[in-house]
């Protein structure tokens, strides 16, 4: 893993320390909001529906032990004792006080961490592929250019003032975990005809109010040409971007209005010109964080005692079934820790969940940890001779929910609970969609499935791609849900398709329900998952299901849904 | 009269010459061995300046609003095709981003007196140190 160089520890200190002149001016009144916001908006920091909250950065989701323990310290000594991960690898604080923000920026620069580029109209921190390193179907590790693009990145003197913010997502496997077609920039690491290594780069991807899968700009980038390829899209983005309306801002729309080809005369044009202003320290750079981000030596053990675990244990064999993947070493596996336990909040981990996670990174797991896109925790190494600790200390814990990938694997967004811009609760959706199907023990027969909720238009759950979709709206002052279908994620990104009209806050749950038994009834063997049916019938058949008035249905889980309104607003006041 | 920001802080604006649009300076004729100074948008493209390099002294980029950064594109694409002369920054600039400014191939900021007042010197010269802590400046180094 790649660690701070003196000088990222200076410029990391420098930005504490200006932060903490900020808010002290803030705070004695020489600073007024207005004056505030963009400079509290610059270190993460945004005002939220009842308090600050804090965007830590975690660059391409990747941490270690001792990253992953201060987070824990921090959630306890300033916070509520839990921390909240996001969609975009990163985690939130939910209810810091605004004088022990330059603390707790100083507590993760301690430890190489910090919130920079959180927020605010710049390039955000670059996200990457979960399995980074460690899966059997990856080219090459893209964290070494997600590195360099962090560096080249933070704190770009041209682009820190864009029109809108600006993500990049980068993947070293064909199989895209990193939604890259949903980015303002996505990079697939590829090779040539003459096995040279290089990016097929994707721009103007992006969920949000106009959804729109990126298209492919230059289908290969030569390695070397990286930054100053980077630094040309920026530009033209930069001059040519619209700034009279913030919802046409991203460069998706600039390349929409232009046209891709137009886009990318522009591009190369500037990349000849660009390509002169580096001298090959970039390069150079690379090299060395390439021999950072190098594979863990791994450990040479007898698997046996795994093997007669997975035999006997019949929770850990469906925990190995469910949330194990494929390890390049064939005597490790990919660990992922559900964060969605059944009525839990999706993404939320307390501050004892982080120290465990610290411990087994430290014992077991080449001391590596992830953040997914998908809200859940990775340990990247894990030899299988440890698998069955790992698991028991993880079940000690509550974070050995066997459900990677299934129905109650949901992202979703904060939403009205905690989100400004809501409008509409994402969180109680989720943990009702989860425990509903966790009730009728149909978890496992569903298979495959994804369910992505975004508490408004803005989409951070990315509901466009879920496989099932939600969307919550405001129908004058009435939560209002709509529906997609078909969506996908992966390299083969979709855009679903829309349901119907929408539902409120207690027809959603029937209403998938009618979905979900309707692909039972319809799938042409166990075997077709959700979207294999849904891409081979359409969206005919759930419709008439779902809009054909159910009484029985209807009341069964009607009852369901106000029963479970009551407990978590219950949770709530406590 | 405007403030003009450098490293050293402020300054009083001493350049006399006249600033001329681009319209204006292609109407002289280019035989003329006098040096300009020149007042565009922030939406030139740089590609139209780059002939008249030879004959302009100074350029100087309107910053209408400070959230607006395509002054920072246009002065370092100005810098990169080669213009060595004075450019400077006009307008909305606030202190927080004169280290960008410089970064990006400005010499100095020209800001009013009212926005001198709520952003005194002080500020300014928090941020004068523009070539530590640079990111990109490290980047392109020579290897
Ligand atoms: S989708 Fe909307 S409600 Fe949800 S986090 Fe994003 S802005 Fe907030």
């Amino acid at each position: 893993m790649y660690s701070y160089t003196e000088f990222d520890n200076n410029f990391n200190q420098n930005r504490v320390d200006q932060f903490r002149s900020q808010v002290t001016r803030r705070i004695d009144g020489s600073l007024t909001e207005d004056e505030f916001k963009p400079l509290r908006l610059m270190n993460g920091l945004y005002l939220q529906l009842h308090a600050y909250m804090l965007r830590v950065a975690i660059p391409y989701g990747t941490l270690n032990s001792q990253k992953m323990y201060q987070l824990a310290i921090i959630a306890d000594k300033y916070d509520r004792g839990y921390g909240h991960f996001t969609t975009r690898q990163n985690i939130q604080y939910n209810w810091p006080k605004l004088k022990d923000v330059p603390d707790i920026l100083q507590d993760l620069a301690n430890v190489e961490m910090h919130a920079v580029q959180t927020s605010g109209n710049c390039i955000r921190n670059v996200t990457a592929d979960h399995f980074a390193g460690a899966s059997t179907d990856e080219i090459e590790d893209p964290r070494p250019t997600a590195e360099l693009i962090r560096q080249w990145s933070t704190d770009h003197p041209e682009f820190s003032f864009l029109g809108r913010k600006f993500k990049i997502a980068i993947t070293g496997s064909p199989n895209d975990r990193a939604v890259t077609k949903a980015h303002d920039i996505g990079l697939r690491m590829v090779r040539n005809n003459k096995n040279e290594p290089g990016y097929e780069v994707i721009i103007g991807g992006g969920l949000g109010r106009t959804p729109m899968i990126g298209k492919v700009l230059r289908s290969f980038l030569p390695r070397k040409d990286i930054l100053p390829y980077l630094e040309s899209v920026m530009q033209i983005y930069n001059m040519l971007g619209r700034r009279d309306n913030k919802y046409k801002a991203r460069i998706k729309i600039t390349v929409h209005e232009h046209g891709i080809n137009k886009i990318c005369d522009l591009v190369e044009e500037r990349f000849i010109i660009q390509r002169s202003s580096f001298g090959g320290f970039d390069q150079k750079l690379l090299i060395k964080l390439e021999k950072a981000f190098a594979a863990p030596i791994y450990i040479n053990e007898p698997i046996d005692s795994y093997n007669k675990s997975y035999q006997s244990d019949p929770l850990f064999r469906s925990f190995v079934d469910t949330n194990l993947s494929e390890h390049k070493n064939l005597n490790y596996s990919i660990v992922s820790i559900s964060l969605k336990k059944h009525g839990q909040t999706p993404g939320d981990a307390t501050s004892q969940q982080m120290r465990m996670m610290a411990n087994l990174a430290k014992k077991y797991g080449h001391d590596e940890l992830r953040i997914s896109h998908e809200q859940n925790v990775i340990l990247p190494h894990v030899h299988k001779s440890n698998l069955y600790k790992v698991f028991n200390e993880l079940k000690s814990v509550e974070l050995a929910t066997a459900n990677i990938g299934l129905i109650s694997d949901i992202i979703a967004c904060p939403g009205m609970d905690y989100c400004a811009l809501a409008t509409a609760r994402s969180i109680p959706i989720a943990q009702q969609i989860a425990m509903r199907f966790n009730q009728l023990k149909l978890e496992n027969d569903i298979g495959e499935i994804k369910i992505k909720i975004s508490g408004c238009i803005n989409a951070c759950g990315h509901h466009h791609i879920g496989h099932i979709g939600i969307l919550g709206l405001d129908r004058a002052g009435v939560e209002n849900y709509q529906i997609t279908l078909g969506g996908n994620s992966t390299q083969n990104t979709v855009i679903g398709k829309s349901l119907g009209p929408g539902f409120s806050y207690t027809e959603i749950i029937p209403a998938i329900e009618k979905i979900i038994y309707t692909y039972l009834d319809i799938r042409s063997s166990n075997d077709e998952t959700f979207l294999e049916t849904f891409n081979r019938v359409g969206l005919t058949p759930f419709k008439k299901i779902v809009y054909t008035p159910s009484e029985i249905i209807n009341k069964s889980t009607a009852t369901f849904a106000n029963n479970n309104n009551e407990s978590f607003a219950s949770q709530e006041i406590k | 009269m405007n403030v003009i920001v450098t490293d050293n802080g402020f300054e009083s604006d001493t350049w006399s010459n006249i600033f001329l649009t681009l319209d204006k300076l292609l109407l002289i004729n280019p035989k003329s061995t006098n040096k300009f100074s020149l007042d565009v948008p922030n939406t030139t493209d740089p590609k139209e300046l780059a002939p008249l390099f030879a004959r302009i002294s100074l350029i100087r980029i309107a910053f209408l609003n400070s959230t607006d950064g395509r002054g920072f594109t246009l002065a370092s694409h100005l810098r990169l095709l080669g213009y060595k002369g004075r450019l400077r920054a006009q307008g909305h600039v606030l202190a927080d981003q004169y280290t960008m400014a410089r970064r990006c191939g400005y010499d100095e900021i020209e800001i009013s007196i009212e926005l001198a007042d709520r952003q005194p010197e002080k500020q300014w010269l928090s941020r004068s140190d523009w070539k530590s802590n640079c990111y990109i400046n490290q980047l392109k180094q020579l290897a």
